[in-house]
């Protein structure tokens, strides 16, 4: 059913449809409103989870590695300093194999403290054995969330959705809730095999020495790349019952495109509008060849982790120049997914050009993305901070 | 890729609830605390538990001691893990049918964990919190924490010419514990174990969440024979050093020891503050010069200051 709501709170009443069992979070702009949702759902009789208060994101996050070691489904959101302050939990919850799903309202990481939107916070914890999924609109937001519990249970990996803080969290607009005979459909019972179990006793977190640690790591890991092939799987089911599209990466524009711009998340909405603008248009600066005219791609990454390299590579080795739009960075080094671009597309002789754009929430415009899109030619910088 | 692939966790067989085989240190006082404690507590018992001695000793990948649930995660949160694990059982409607058992050494309850400890309280969830009390971070080599002795000799606290030790008084957590009113606050020492075991039963009657600090002589963190560890534990009661008390919903129920007299470990005046200090290496350097008599007489007063407070004789 279409409905006209704010973004958390479609997220809130996805995860009722959902059918959780323990929720527990701490509050930080902008994930407040998810929440605050859940709560009054829980309040109005609305959904019966167990909603424990945790007194901070630290608590939060070993609040639910608890409850989903107990073999329960289980919930939390955050953003900016609270992810941070979860990180080390959240390595333990991935090692111990526990499907945990989360959303990450992602914000500007202080100092200088800013609560707006961009993607550095989610980046410090990229290593730690996530899954990590971002949506553009609020939409695809809501419809990877039921993914999320999919592909967590299955492959008992934990999975973090992100959603670009305000811009999405905060907007009002129409959105199909994923309705729960649906997700009964899609999503069986969460039946895990091992979990704390007076019956059944089992020791979880054991001390590990060099003799056994590798091997346990690289089980992880190689599940995490195993998850790109289920996702797709689950993607193509997720169509059938819910008849939505949901793609690892999706690909925009002229399909013969020179230029591609690469991004994540919202700023896509933005960067699509300003392509279709262009394209077919005469290029501005030195066009590639003579009398050419704007022929630009737009390549969204929805899988950040497991990063979909070849399905990538297989879209950008015809493109010329990659303009890589990133919101987060390595300091000292460039955009991080312009690093990711350039590690899947290594030994294609291009231009990759890293684009700094939108950090602690400065307003990414169309004329930004078509500066990019004009000046990649001529552009004799690695990195590129646009601001104005 | 599966769980059933997912070889970090591992079956337990055996007979006690935590059974031989670890690689606790001969003469441990916590491993003794620990397997009297599980054993009271029973099969029907989850247990979360902190990094520490009692995690690294016990569960050895791919071996585990314990025969009842067990998980351990980090240092710091072993006490919100017990309110998810508790919010789990209230969906599978076991809450009142298992218990859950929290437990750390002195670093994770006093210092790292002590506002996830103090979340949990104030939730008010059903829970028993064990401190094993070695008064130091022994598991990664006889650092101080907030509960190491005044003048003590630790790794982070070395005697020199500009000190006698730790300069800090030990931290009152039984203080911490009453002010979050907790329907039972007490301590034991592994030196009586017949106390350790009414205590950890007692507090198992109790709904609502408990606390029992159980006073655990580490034998190389203290410079103690393997022999001694009763021996020190109970002096470190008996010359008032050592408080053992009880509290249940704030009221001072019992003190000394359940069963009472000097000999399970009770306070009486013929056991010195140097007989407890002597046969220990960390406070060894109080006992070289005129200074150390000095050092010697304050940590008597100290002793002297809890016989008073809690009127142990
Ligand atoms: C966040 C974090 N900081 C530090 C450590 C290192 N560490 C592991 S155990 C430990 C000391 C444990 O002391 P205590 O809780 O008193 O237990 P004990 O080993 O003395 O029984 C420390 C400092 C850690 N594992 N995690
Ligand atoms: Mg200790």
């Amino acid at each position: 059913m279409n409905k006209i709501l704010e973004g958390s709170r479609a997220i809130a009443e996805t995860i009722k449809n959902i059918g959780v069992d323990v929720v527990s979070a701490y509050p930080i702009t902008p994930q407040t409103h998810i929440v605050e949702e859940l709560a009054k759902i829980k309040a109005d009789g609305e959904a019966n989870f167990e909603y424990v208060r945790a007194e901070s994101e630290f608590a939060a996050a070993s609040i639910v590695e608890g409850a989903s070691a107990t073999g329960v489904r289980t919930y939390t959101a955050t953003s900016s300093q609270g992810l941070l302050l979860m990180t080390e939990v959240l390595y333990n919850i991935a090692g111990m194999r526990l499907p945990v799903v989360m959303t990450d309202a992602n914000r500007a990481i202080s100092a200088p403290i800013n609560i707006w939107n961009d993607q550095q916070d989610v980046m410090v914890v990229r290593d730690a054995g996530w899954i990590m999924l971002f949506g553009e609109t609020v939409q695809e937001v809501c419809d990877l969330h039921v993914l999320a519990y999919k592909v967590a249970e299955q492959m008992m990996l934990p999975v973090m959705v992100n959603l670009d803080g305000f811009v999405l969290t905060h907007v009002v607009e129409p959105v199909n809730i994923p309705e729960a005979e649906k997700v009964k459909k899609y999503l069986p019972k969460y039946n895990p095999k091992e979990f704390l179990d007076v019956n059944n006793p089992l020791s979880f977190g054991a001390f590990v020495t060099p003799e056994h640690y590798m091997e346990i790591r690289k089980e992880l890991y190689d599940d995490i790349v195993a998850s790109e092939k289920v996702m797709i799987k689950e993607m193509k089911e997720f169509k059938k019952i819910f008849g939505r599209d949901l793609n690892l990466i999706e690909y925009y524009g002229d399909k013969n495109a020179d230029t591609v711009i690469v991004a994540m998340g919202s700023v896509l909405g933005t960067i699509k509008e300003a392509v279709d603008e262009l394209n077919g248009k005469p290029h501005l600066n030195p066009p590639l060849r003579k009398g050419r005219k704007n022929s630009v791609g737009v390549l969204k990454i929805v899988s950040f982790r497991p990063f979909p390299d070849s399905e990538i590579a297989k879209i950008l080795f015809k493109a010329k120049n990659i303009a890589v739009i990133d919101k987060s960075l390595s300091l000292g080094q460039e955009g991080i997914i312009a690093t990711e671009i350039k590690r899947a597309l290594s030994g294609e002789k291009k231009k990759i050009v890293s684009y700094i754009l939108g950090l602690g929430g400065r307003d990414i415009t169309k004329e930004m993305v078509k500066g990019v899109i004009h000046g990649i030619n001529k552009e004799k910088n690695r990195v590129v901070f646009v601001g104005k | 890729m599966s769980n059933t692939k997912n070889n970090i966790k591992y079956k337990a067989p055996l007979s006690h609830q935590l059974n031989p085989g670890h690689s606790a240190c001969a003469g441990c006082g916590m491993i003794i605390a620990a397997r009297l404690v599980m054993d009271t507590a029973g099969p029907n018992t989850i247990v979360t538990n902190a990094t520490g001695c009692s995690e690294v000793t016990t569960t050895q990948y791919p071996m585990t001691s314990f025969k009842m649930p067990w998980i351990h995660s980090l240092f710091e949160n072993p006490a919100p893990m017990a309110s998810g694990i508790l919010a789990a059982l209230k969906v599978k409607g076991l809450e009142d049918k298992v218990n859950v058992l929290v437990v750390g050494g002195d670093g994770a309850t006093f210092d790292i964990g002590i506002g996830l400890i103090s979340g949990m309280w104030e939730r008010g969830e059903n829970t028993l919190y064990i401190c094993y009390d070695n008064e130091a971070y022994q598991n990664t080599g006889y650092q101080s924490s907030s509960s190491t002795p005044f003048d003590a000799n630790t790794t982070t606290t070395p005697p020199g010419k500009k000190s006698s030790g730790s300069q800090q008084l030990k931290k009152d957590m039984i203080g911490i514990a009453l002010a979050h009113n907790l329907p039972y606050v007490a301590t034991a020492s592994v030196g009586n174990t017949l106390d350790v075991v009414a205590k950890v039963k007692k507090a198992l009657s109790i709904k609502g969440p408990k606390y029992l600090q159980i006073y655990c002589p580490c034998v190389p963190g203290w410079g103690i024979e393997p022999k001694d560890t009763m021996n020190v534990a109970r002096s470190a009661v008996q010359s008032g050093f050592y408080p053992i008390v009880e509290y249940i919903d704030g009221e001072l129920v019992s003190k000394k020891s359940a069963q009472g007299g000097s000999a399970l470990g009770g306070v009486t005046k013929k056991v010195s503050i140097e007989e407890f200090l002597k046969p220990q290496k960390r406070f060894k350097h109080l006992f070289k010069d005129e200074n150390g008599k000095l050092e010697i007489a304050k940590i008597q007063k100290i002793a002297d200051e809890n016989i008073e407070k809690y009127k142990l004789i």
